[in-house]
């Protein structure tokens, strides 16, 4: 990143002269995502398909675009009473202003919560409000014409969908909501990113936004369970597409492809070969994330759907989900809506410890730091946290598991169990009030490294806190979003920071049965007090 | 921007001017004293019901509860009831505490950035000043209902005791009415003297607050500067509510019919404006909804059926990989 650390805090929150309205989207390089390849959305059967570029003058929008956007804005206020509600009954009090992490790290208005929100209100008020019709743009209005949709595509696109702000709006107005109905609307007239399309296509197809193969799975998880062995001693064989195994495992994909989600995935198997659960993982529901999410209700449907179908296929009695973030927005809030009743499955139970998941009686699925709180509450595990003694850990909440869920004590209830040394940020930035990576949504992307940057500050900022006060030096999270994304983030604002998932001090806690002496981490290095390591 | 204020600020001006002055003219009363109060009162009714019902049409296909603290699990994991509800009960206790307190206000934080360190201040002038506006209005509301009962109900005069209660000397002073005015105020101001909160405001936020500062300020000058004959006012507005009205009494100050049309415009105005907040956040889907949905199924009535990718189709694309692999297949070839 050429601006550095300190250039890039000279945030400049003064409001320009002119409207809002007035004011043009920058589409200079590295200010926009990349646009969907034709081949992805021919492949989704999306409309439009064509070569652009954002920073083109002209977007090749189809010839009626207007006529498109106006009948989905009406559809969707017909099918949403949020999206109606919302639209209509904000008083522009400005509590939300300040609560973005964009606007936070780079002050531009049209971050502020409110105001894009308003990039939407100001149509709604056109097409359907009297006084909008009457007054144009003296009651709020404007006219659609293709600046707006390239205001859309700039803002839609630098919102996370976090819901931060809807902690603090009066009336409980989400964002979120509104930039997924933005989005949907933008997709109609294929104004869309590749960096979401391309995970949609892929998991259409081979059941994972990577695009990993069955057969490329099976060898990814059998590497892991090589370094394991390499490590622990202990051989792990899991199975595959399993039929009559008693739980399916689905954790995002990310986790079988990237450090530091891989060691997380390793702590997976190793935790379920100690307790001897039976369980299977698919190839074709191999994936827990859902970039639909990130497109339209009607995506993520598809894309959710493959769960129960394996679910069902395979005849398990219950589901368990890995550390992943808008995955577990989905599983929540969404999955039996869309694709339930799951009336083929059991309420789940855990197999070690008889506890009957109530909280998950409809949808059948549980997370696994339920599952593994609830093992270490139980105590079915043998825990060494002094193998995680040279790790200063704090915990940052995901937005998903925080606010469109409250799963927060469960983490760290393992969390405190498998490391001695656990450090919180400061109240405002974590639990309900926990601050966005910066990257979430399907922004995760390269192109936009300084808008990242700039949306992960306040998160950063906490974690410098925490660093500068009680040497922090680890960063724990369940999102494998995060897990990509907060690294970049830390070597930016607050380097000598690593990232980590859950199981993956869980892994390392971990005394298993049957294990050699333990000299190296999930990450192949020297335990501290091993052999080799002088500190101690 | 300072162009909507205004205007905002001359149509509240000259909608008062114009009441003054037709109150002045004896034929005119009977419009503004009688037929435009009836007219805004039946278009506030009819308004407001024909909003709720336009919002309730629409159908909540998933629950999207904002959750603000820990979801009930683990049965020894304490859980937080009231800010992410399992229960009907914990979602009315959660909207009691919104609608009463204005609890997500209270959060309000002011973030700023100090050299290298993003800080966060709890704000809690927005929200004093919210409630102080909301509260004081509705005492107001709940005082002049003296003018529209006969007998006069005893709760009315005890929450006018407690109104009064830092009375001091003659004639009575309300604090409601004082509060709402300042409260209003402070909101004006604050729109104006923050450049961000200034940045977003628009006609639909001066106007309303204009409207308000107007009444509030007609009132309190016909109250402690005019000193109105409210016998004279009380005939009118009982002559309004029991559906009798009369040309009203000729000693009826014009002041009234300012005061008097303002609130009319409030009224005709309210359902077309953002100031329907009052009944849509009975209505918000992130804060009425209990966070259940992994107990309960919710139902969306228009759940559509999409055709997506099922394990058959994939295993027909990848069959001889997976059993290369040594992947189980449902059929072999």
């Amino acid at each position: 990143m050429k601006i550095k650390p300190d250039e890039m805090l000279k945030i400049n929150t003064k409001p320009p002269k002119a409207h809002w309205m007035d004011v043009p989207p920058d589409f200079s390089e590295g200010k926009y995502l990349y646009p969907a390849k034709p081949k992805t959305l021919e492949y989704l059967h999306l409309p439009n398909p064509r070569d652009w570029s954002p920073a083109d003058e002209d977007w090749k929008l189809p010839e009626n675009w207007q006529k498109i956007i106006h009948d989905g804005f009406k559809e969707r206020l017909d099918k949403y009473r949020s999206l109606k509600v919302f639209m209509d009954i904000c008083v522009r009090c400005g509590a939300c202003a300040d609560k973005c992490h964009f606007y936070i790290g780079g002050g531009d208005p049209k971050n502020m919560p409110v105001l894009r929100a308003e990039l939407l209100r100001s149509i709604y008020r056109n097409d359907f409000t009297i006084f909008g019709k009457l007054f144009g743009r003296l009651a709020g209005a404007r006219k659609l014409t293709p600046q707006v949709i390239k205001e859309w595509f700039s803002y839609l696109y630098q919102c996370t969908e976090c819901r931060r702000c809807s902690v603090f709006c009066p009336y409980g107005i989400d964002t979120a909501e509104i930039t997924m109905m933005g989005r949907e609307l933008l997709n109609l007239i294929g104004v869309n990113i590749n960096w979401i399309k391309d995970p949609v296509s892929n998991c259409s197809r081979t059941g994972n936004h990577l695009g990993i193969q069955p057969q490329n799975f099976k060898e990814i998880i059998e590497f892991f369970c090589d370094d394991i062995e390499e490590i622990t001693g202990v051989k792990i064989n899991p199975s595959f597409n399993r039929k009559g195994a008693e739980v399916l495992f689905v954790t995002p994909s990310g986790d079988a492809f990237a450090d530091p989600g891989t060691y997380t995935f390793m702590g997976y198997l190793m935790l379920f070969e100690h307790i001897g659960l039976d369980y299977t993982l698919s190839t074709y529901a191999s994936e827990g994330g859902n970039f639909g999410l990130f497109t339209s209700s009607d995506m993520m449907k598809k894309l959710n759907a493959k769960m129960y179908h394996e679910a069902k296929r395979l005849g398990v009695k219950h589901i368990i989900g890995g550390e992943c973030g808008h995955m577990w927005r989905v599983i929540n809030q969404y999955m039996d809506t869309m694709n339930g009743p799951a009336d083929f499955l059991e309420v789940p139970k855990s197999p070690i410890t008889g506890t009957v998941f109530n909280s998950a009686a409809s949808t059948k699925m549980i997370h696994i730091a339920e599952f593994t709180a609830d093992l270490i509450r139980n105590n079915k595990l043998k825990l060494d946290p002094s193998r995680n003694d040279h790790l200063r850990v704090t915990w940052h909440d995901s937005c998903n598991t925080a606010r469109a869920m409250g799963l927060l004590d469960e983490p760290r209830y393992v969390l405190n169990a498998v490391c001695n040394n656990v450090f919180e940020m400061p109240p405002s930035t974590t639990r309900e009030y926990t601050f966005c990576c910066g990257s979430g949504s399907g922004t995760n992307t390269e192109e936009i490294m300084e808008q990242r940057l700039r949306g992960g500050l306040p998160r950063a900022n906490a974690v410098k806190y925490v660093h500068d006060k009680y040497d922090v030096n680890m960063l724990g999270c369940v999102c494998a979003i995060d897990r990509a994304v907060l690294p970049p983030l830390m070597d930016y604002w607050v380097p000598g920071v690593a990232v980590t998932g859950l199981h993956e001090l869980v892994g390392n806690a971990l005394v298993m049965d049957g294990e050699i002496e333990r000299t190296l981490n999930l990450r192949m290095e020297d335990l501290p007090g091993a052999e080799g390591d002088t500190d101690e | 921007m300072i162009v909507n204020i205004l205007m905002s600020l001359v149509a509240v001006v000259v909608l008062g001017a114009i009441a003054f002055a037709g109150g002045s003219v004896p034929g005119l009363q009977m419009v503004f004293g009688i037929w435009i109060p009836y007219a805004a009162a039946v278009i506030f009714l009819l308004g407001f019901i024909w909003r709720i019902f336009k919002w309730a049409k629409s159908p909540v296909p998933f629950r999207i509860p904002t959750t603000c603290g820990q979801q009930k699990s683990l049965s020894w994991i304490k859980h937080n009831s009231i800010d992410n509800p399992t229960t009907t009960k914990g979602v009315i206790l959660r909207m009691f505490f919104e609608i009463v307190t204005f609890r997500s206000l209270f959060r309000n934080t002011k973030s700023r950035v100090i050299g290298d360190r993003v800080s966060y201040e709890w704000e809690i002038w927005l929200w004093l000043a919210a409630l102080a506006f909301h509260y004081s209005f509705l005492t107001v509301v709940i005082r002049h209902m003296r003018l529209f009962l006969e007998p006069v109900p005893a709760c009315i005069g005890i929450i006018e005791t407690l109104d009064s209660f830092f009375q001091v000397g003659l004639p009575v002073v309300f604090a409601s009415g004082l509060v709402l005015l300042g409260a209003a105020l402070y909101l004006f101001a604050r729109r104006v003297l923050i450049p961000q909160v200034k940045y977003i405001s628009m006609i639909a936020d001066y106007f309303p607050l204009f409207l308000i500062i107007g009444i509030a300020g007609t009132g309190l000058y016909m109250r402690y500067f005019l000193r109105v004959d409210i016998h004279a006012i009380k005939q009118l507005t009982m002559g309004l509510v029991t559906l009798k009205a009369t040309v009203p009494p000729a000693n009826v100050s014009p002041m009234l019919y300012a005061h008097l049309f303002l609130v009319s415009a409030l009224l005709i105005y309210f359902p077309f404006s953002k100031l329907m907040h009052m009944g849509g956040v009975f209505l918000s889907p992130t804060r009425n909804l209990a966070n259940n949905s992994r107990i309960k199924r919710h139902i969306n009535p228009w759940n559509p059926d999409l055709e997506f990718v099922t394990y058959e189709k994939y295993e027909n694309e990848f069959r001889e990989k997976m059993i290369e692999a040594g992947l189980p297949v449902e059929k072999e070839s």
